[in-house]
C-alpha cells in the first residue's frame, strides 16, 4: 500500500493532545498556581511558596531555556557547542548594564557611575555603555549581541567546514578567551566581580515580591513561547533538514541545500535564546560575573541535554532540572563531591542511557507493551 | 543562477586532459572522457586508477590543476561549487549508502525532490499535492512503496541503496554518478538493481563505477577502463576484456 503522510494542521503538528494538555498545565502552574502560592497563601501554610523558591524556579527556567537552545543545535543539527555560556553571559551583561545604571546614585560612592568605575577612577561611561540606560535598548542588546557574535563566528566556522570535535574545541577556547577578557577590569564590565547589588528595574525596586513575581511569570512566558517556537521549528521541513545535516551533511548538500544557511540560522537562533535567558537570569539571581563563561559552565549545559535526552526538546528541559536539583543538593550537603558526581553522571548516562532520561521512559513503555502482549 | 546545461550536441559530460595532483601524487594525469546523453557507461579499473578522484572532479569536490570539465556544452564544472553542480543536474551516489537514517523513507525523498530549498521555504511552505505525487512515483520506481512510513535506518542494505538512488532521481538529474552501487548486495538485489539501471538509461545519462564484472556485463554497453589516472581502453565489454593492456593491468603480468 502506498504511504501518504498525514498533513496535520499547525496546532496538531506542534503537539499531540497529551502535549497540549501538559502545556496547558504548565501554563496554569506558572501563571496561576505559583503566583497564588507565593503572594496569596499565608506564610507558614503548606501551600505557601517562599520568595526563595520562586527565585529558584525562575533560575531553573533560565537554565531550561539554555538546555532548549543546546538541544536545537546539538540534538537536531548535531553541532555540539561547548561555548554556549558566552551567549548566556553576553545577554546577562547586556541587560546587567541597564540594571547597573538603574542603581543611579545609590551605590557606595554615590556617583553617577557604577562603583567599579569610580574605583578605577574613570570619569565617564565607555562608549559601549551608551544608551544602556534605556530598557528597550538593553533588552534588545541582550539578544542581538550574542546573536551577532554567533552569526559572525558561525559564518566563518561553518564556511570553513569546521565540524564535530574541532568545532566543539574552538567554542570551548572561545568561551575561555572571553572569560579572560571579562576578568580584566579595563574591559569595562566590572572585572572578576562582574555586576551585582542591583536596586531597581524600570524604576521599581527589585526586591519586592510583586516585582519578583512579574519577572518570574515573564520568564515562564518566555520559556513556554520558546518551547512552542522550537516545536514549530523541529516539526517543519527545516527541522528535518537539520536532522539530515546531522546524519549526512554532504548528502544534504548534494540534494541542493545550502547547509551553511541552515546551520547558521539555527546556531544564531540558539545564541539569541541564550541571550534572552541571560537577560532574565540576571535580575532574578542578582549577579553576573565572568564565571558564567568558564569552560565548565558551558560543558554543564551540554551535560543537561545529554542527561535529559538529546533531540527531544523536553528531555533537555528535564535534564536541566535534574542536574541543577542535584547540584543544589550536593553543593549544600557535600560540596567537594559535586564535580565528581557530575563527571560520574555524565559517564553513566553516556554508557547506560545514550538517549537520556527520556530514552529510559521510552524503553520502559515499550517493555510494558511487550509484556502486555 | 547557473541554469540548465545545453545538451543539444548530444554530449552530457565532456572531460579533456584533466589532471589532479595531491601532495605530489598524480591521481589523474590527462583524463579525457565523454558521455552521451542517455548513455549508460561503466567505468572499471584497479584500485588507485583515479575513479573516485574523477567523480570528485565532476561533482566539484576536487578542482583539477589542468584540464576542462564540461556538463553539456555550456556549463564549466571547474568553475562551479558542489551545490551548484547538484542543482544543475548531476547526482552522485557514494559507495556507502548515505540516507538519513532517523527520517522516514518518505521524508528522505521529500528532502530530495525539486523544490525551493531556502531556509524560509523549509520553515513555512507545505508539501504540495504535486510534490506528494512525485514522492509516491519515486517510491514506486525504487520499489519502496510499502516502506514510506518506515525509518530509513531500518531498511536492508540493498533497500538503502535503492532509496539513495531514488533520492538522486528525485532531482531529475541529467547525469547520475554511481559508485559501486551493488557492493554488499545479495544476488537477487544485484539483479533488481541491474533492471532498475537499465530502465533508467535513456532518460538519464548514467556513469557506474563498479568492480563486479558480472554486474558490469549485465548492464554495460560501453566500458571505460581507467589506469593510473588516464583512460586505458574503451569499448564493449568483450572487446575491452580481450585487450592485452587491460589484461596486463588487471593480472599484473
Amino acid at each position: 500500500m502506498l504511504y501518504i503522510p498525514p498533513a496535520p494542521s499547525l496546532a496538531t503538528r506542534i503537539f499531540g493532545l497529551r502535549g497540549w494538555l501538559a502545556f496547558l498545565a504548565a501554563a496554569l502552574t506558572i501563571f496561576v498556581a505559583v503566583p497564588l502560592a507565593n503572594l496569596v497563601a499565608p506564610e507558614g501554610s503548606f501551600l505557601h511558596l517562599s520568595d526563595a523558591s520562586v527565585a529558584l524556579i525562575g533560575k531553573l527556567f533560565c537554565y531550561a531555556m539554555l538546555a532548549l537552545a543546546m538541544d536545537l543545535v546539538w540534538g537536531y543539527a548535531g553541532i555540539l557547542s561547548l561555548g554556549h555560556g558566552i551567549f548566556f553571559a553576553l545577554g546577562g551583561y547586556a541587560f546587567g548594564m541597564y540594571l547597573m545604571r538603574q542603581i543611579g546614585r545609590d551605590g557606595s560612592y554615590h556617583s553617577d557611575l557604577p562603583d567599579f568605575m569610580v574605583f578605577l577612577d574613570w570619569k565617564a561611561y565607555p562608549w559601549f555603555w551608551s544608551f544602556t540606560d534605556h530598557f528597550a535598548y538593553a533588552a534588545a542588546l541582550a539578544i542581538l549581541a550574542p546573536a551577532t557574535l554567533a552569526f559572525v563566528f558561525g559564518y566563518f566556522a561553518f564556511r570553513s567546514r569546521i565540524k564535530g570535535v574541532y568545532f566543539s574545541i574552538i567554542t570551548q577556547a572561545l568561551t575561555y578567551a572571553m572569560m579572560l577578557l571579562f576578568f580584566r577590569n579595563e574591559t569595562g564590565f566590572g572585572g572578576n566581580n562582574g555586576f551585582t547589588d542591583f536596586k531597581r528595574i524600570v524604576d521599581y525596586p527589585l526586591a519586592t515580591p510583586t516585582t519578583r513575581m512579574i519577572l518570574f511569570t515573564l520568564t515562564g512566558a518566555c520559556l513556554l513561547a520558546l518551547i512552542l517556537v522550537s516545536r514549530f521549528l523541529v516539526s517543519s521541513k527545516f527541522g528535518r533538514v537539520l536532522t539530515a545535516i546531522r546524519e549526512a551533511e554532504s548528502r544534504v548538500m548534494f540534494c541542493g541545500y545550502d547547509t551553511l544557511s541552515y546551520k547558521l540560522a539555527i546556531w544564531t537562533f540558539s545564541a539569541a535564546i541564550c541571550g534572552l535567558a541571560g537577560a532574565l537570569y540576571v535580575p532574578q539571581v542578582g549577579i553576573i560575573n565572568p564565571s558564567e563563561m568558564s569552560p565548565a559552565a558551558s560543558i554543564e549545559i551540554a551535560i543537561w541535554a545529554a542527561v535529559g535526552g538529546r533531540g527531544t526538546l523536553i528531555g533537555p528541559l528535564i535534564g536541566a532540572v535534574i542536574v541543577n536539583g542535584a547540584k543544589s543538593f550536593f553543593t549544600a550537603a557535600i560540596p567537594e563531591y559535586w564535580l565528581f558526581f557530575l563527571g560520574l553522571l555524565f559517564v553513566l548516562v553516556t554508557l547506560l542511557l545514550p538517549k537520556g532520561v527520556i530514552g529510559l521512559f521510552d524503553t520502559l513503555a515499550s517493555f510494558r507493551k511487550e509484556r502486555a502482549r | 543562477m547557473i541554469g540548465e546545461p545545453d545538451i543539444s550536441s548530444g554530449v552530457a559530460l565532456y572531460l579533456d586532459d584533466v589532471q589532479v595532483t595531491f601532495d605530489g601524487f598524480r591521481a589523474l594525469r590527462g583524463l579525457s572522457l565523454s558521455i552521451d546523453t542517455g548513455e549508460l557507461r561503466c567505468i572499471i579499473g584497479p584500485n588507485g586508477a583515479g575513479k573516485t578522484t574523477m567523480m570528485d572532479v565532476i561533482t566539484g569536490k576536487t578542482r583539477p590543476d589542468v584540464g576542462t570539465a564540461y556538463f553539456g556544452r555550456s556549463l564549466d564544472l571547474t568553475k562551479m561549487n558542489e551545490p551548484q553542480i547538484a542543482a544543475a543536474g548531476i547526482g552522485r551516489k557514494f559507495q556507502k549508502p548515505t540516507v538519513f537514517e532517523h527520517l522516514t523513507v518518505f521524508e528522505n525523498l521529500e528532502l530530495a525532490i525539486k523544490a525551493d530549498k531556502s531556509v524560509r521555504a523549509s520553515l513555512f511552505r507545505r508539501l504540495t499535492g504535486e510534490q506528494i505525487d512525485r514522492v509516491s512515483e519515486l517510491l514506486e520506481t525504487v520499489e519502496l512503496a510499502d516502506k514510506g512510513k518506515e525509518r530509513a535506518g531500518l531498511l536492508s542494505h540493498g533497500q538503502k541503496q535503492w532509496l539513495e538512488i531514488g533520492m538522486l532521481l528525485a532531482q531529475r538529474p541529467l547525469l547520475l554518478l554511481l559508485d559501486e552501487p551493488v557492493a554488499g548486495m545479495t544476488d537477487h538485489e544485484t539483479k533488481r538493481t541491474a533492471e532498475l539501471l537499465l530502465s533508467l538509461a535513456g532518460k538519464h545519462s548514467i556513469m557506474v563505477v563498479e568492480h563486479d564484472m558480472e554486474f558490469v556485463g549485465a548492464i554495460a554497453r560501453k566500458v571505460t577502463v581507467l589506469h593510473e589516472g588516464a583512460v586505458l581502453a574503451e569499448g564493449p565489454l568483450s572487446e575491452v576484456q580481450s585487450d592485452e593492456r587491460v589484461i596486463e593491468v588487471y593480472l599484473g603480468r
